[in-house]
């Protein structure tokens, strides 16, 4: 990670990103949610900034957060610094098993649920076939993990009315997932089949910080689509 | 003071298990440890980790917690002395940070570079050699990426073990070498000399048969 070469301001909070990016609008609840004022760098994708580049050398990716001068990537491990350096409205629960389930259920997500999505939306023929599979089960686990813990009083993973660090590490397929469904062409989300994950996601959509972040689905369906055709033009070429 | 079950479900030959068998052991937290057979799981497994059905899992006073890292952070969160974390959170994140990067970088790599021959091979070589210059470069001077002892992120590394234990079986040539690696081979024997460590490592010759059998068989070999 750079050191020295970051410009160094004393409590600024700066937050490189792409609007498009779901890891991005993650770390952009954890701010808003603990009431963090951050200043926003829309990064460009053909054209990384040199910011960008010594911030986060290894993946080059954003987002990355940059706090006094101190870059941190990677959306899991930049929420759980922000939670660490910022105690008001906690993200994670404070008990050490009650952790250690949500850490366990962030993991999952990011394994069984965000990477496939991914891999389906720039996949075709057999191998998007075994993607949407591996979705279609993980999403059954899901909608057992909501059945068991949400109800009327208990609207997130977080507990009671606040969104949480699982809430904040799903949120992102209250509005992602149907615009990939239509670029990839397949079926994941039924509301008949996850109706207490589709009650989720319409809270999810509903808390006021989330709801602004949102992007409209024809912005996303255009990009992904763009992103689907230049990867698989790629594929067909070599 | 209230009883304390810990039971740690696990593999002789398993990288995973063992960085818990390390963190258990720094805290001094006593503990059942019980051995799986990954070709016949046992019932409790099974219950305790029925959405992946792997090990390791841990289960304190009952309470079932499966991956790694997240036992371990638990286990540092649980049994506050000795911590294994860096107090500072902007350390902490870098520990996070290179434990990730060893997980889903690393160790992908170590598992192909022994599966895998010619040029293939030696594209993933490179790719290895990369990572392991870009973990000295967190490494620097210090004795252990924990400071002056080891710490979650030694313990995450251990997986390099593997690694290089794998390739002796092969008769490859060790990408970990002293001359291109200087830093992190030193690392590395300091690593293995740890009093608390060195009782974390599959004994050498049974490692070696174990991955000789594993990986001899596969296209990989000079």
């Amino acid at each position: 990670m750079a050191s020295g070469s970051v410009a160094d301001q004393e409590g600024q909070v700066m937050l490189l990103g792409f609007w498009f990016s779901a890891f991005v609008k993650r770390v952009e609840w954890a701010l808003k949610l603990k009431g963090i004022e951050y200043d926003y760098v829309e990064e460009d994708l053909t054209n990384k900034s040199t910011l960008l580049l010594t911030s986060n050398p290894i993946h080059k990716k954003v987002p990355v957060l940059i706090h006094n001068g101190n870059p941190i990537a990677e959306s899991l491990v930049i929420i759980e610094y922000i939670d660490e350096t910022w105690k008001q409205n906690p993200i994670l629960p404070q008990d050490p098993y009650e952790r250690a389930m949500a850490r366990f259920w962030a993991n999952f997500i990011e394994e069984k649920v965000t990477e496939p999505t991914g891999e389906a939306l720039v996949s075709q023929g057999e191998q998007q076939e075994k993607k949407v599979k591996e979705l279609k089960e993980a999403m059954e686990v899901v909608e057992g993990e909501a059945k068991a813990k949400l109800n009327k009083k208990t609207l997130f993973f977080g507990g009671g009315n606040g969104v949480g660090y699982v809430d904040i590490v799903l949120g992102w397929t209250c509005n992602w997932m149907e615009s990939i469904e239509e670029v990839g062409g397949f079926k994941v989300l039924d509301p008949e089949s996850q109706p207490q994950f589709h009650k989720w996601m319409a809270n999810v959509r509903e808390v006021p910080f989330i709801k602004t972040t949102l992007e409209p689905k024809e912005k996303l369906v255009e990009f992904f689509r763009m992103v689907r055709q230049d990867r698989l033009g790629l594929v067909a070429n070599k | 003071m209230a009883e304390e079950e810990v039971k740690l479900f696990g593999t002789w030959a398993s990288p995973f298990s063992r960085r818990i068998e390390v963190a258990l052991k720094l805290k001094g937290v006593q503990y059942e440890y019980i051995e799986e057979n990954l070709t016949n799981k046992s019932p409790a497994l099974l219950n305790y980790n029925p959405v992946h059905k792997q090990i390791p899992v841990l289960v304190h006073n009952g309470k079932p917690v499966a991956e790694s890292f997240v036992i371990m952070e638990y286990v540092d969160e649980t049994w506050k002395h000795n911590p294994i974390l860096p107090t500072d959170p902007y350390e902490k994140a870098m520990a996070r940070f290179w434990a990730k990067y060893i997980d889903d970088k690393l160790w992908p790599a170590a598992k192909k570079v022994v599966m895998t021959k010619g040029e293939e091979q030696k594209g993933v070589i490179d790719e290895i050699q990369q990572q392991m210059k870009n973990l000295e470069g967190e490494l620097k001077e210090k004795k252990f990426f924990g400071g002056e002892s080891l710490g979650f992120l030694d313990i995450a590394a251990n997986i390099i073990i593997w690694l290089v234990v794998a390739q002796e079986a092969l008769g490859m040539d060790p990408i970990l070498n002293e001359e291109k690696l200087p830093v992190l081979h030193g690392w590395l024997q300091r690593l293995l000399d740890d009093a608390v460590f060195k009782e974390c490592v599959p004994p050498k010759q049974r490692h070696l048969d174990f991955s000789k059998v594993k990986f001899g068989s596969s296209i990989a070999s000079k």
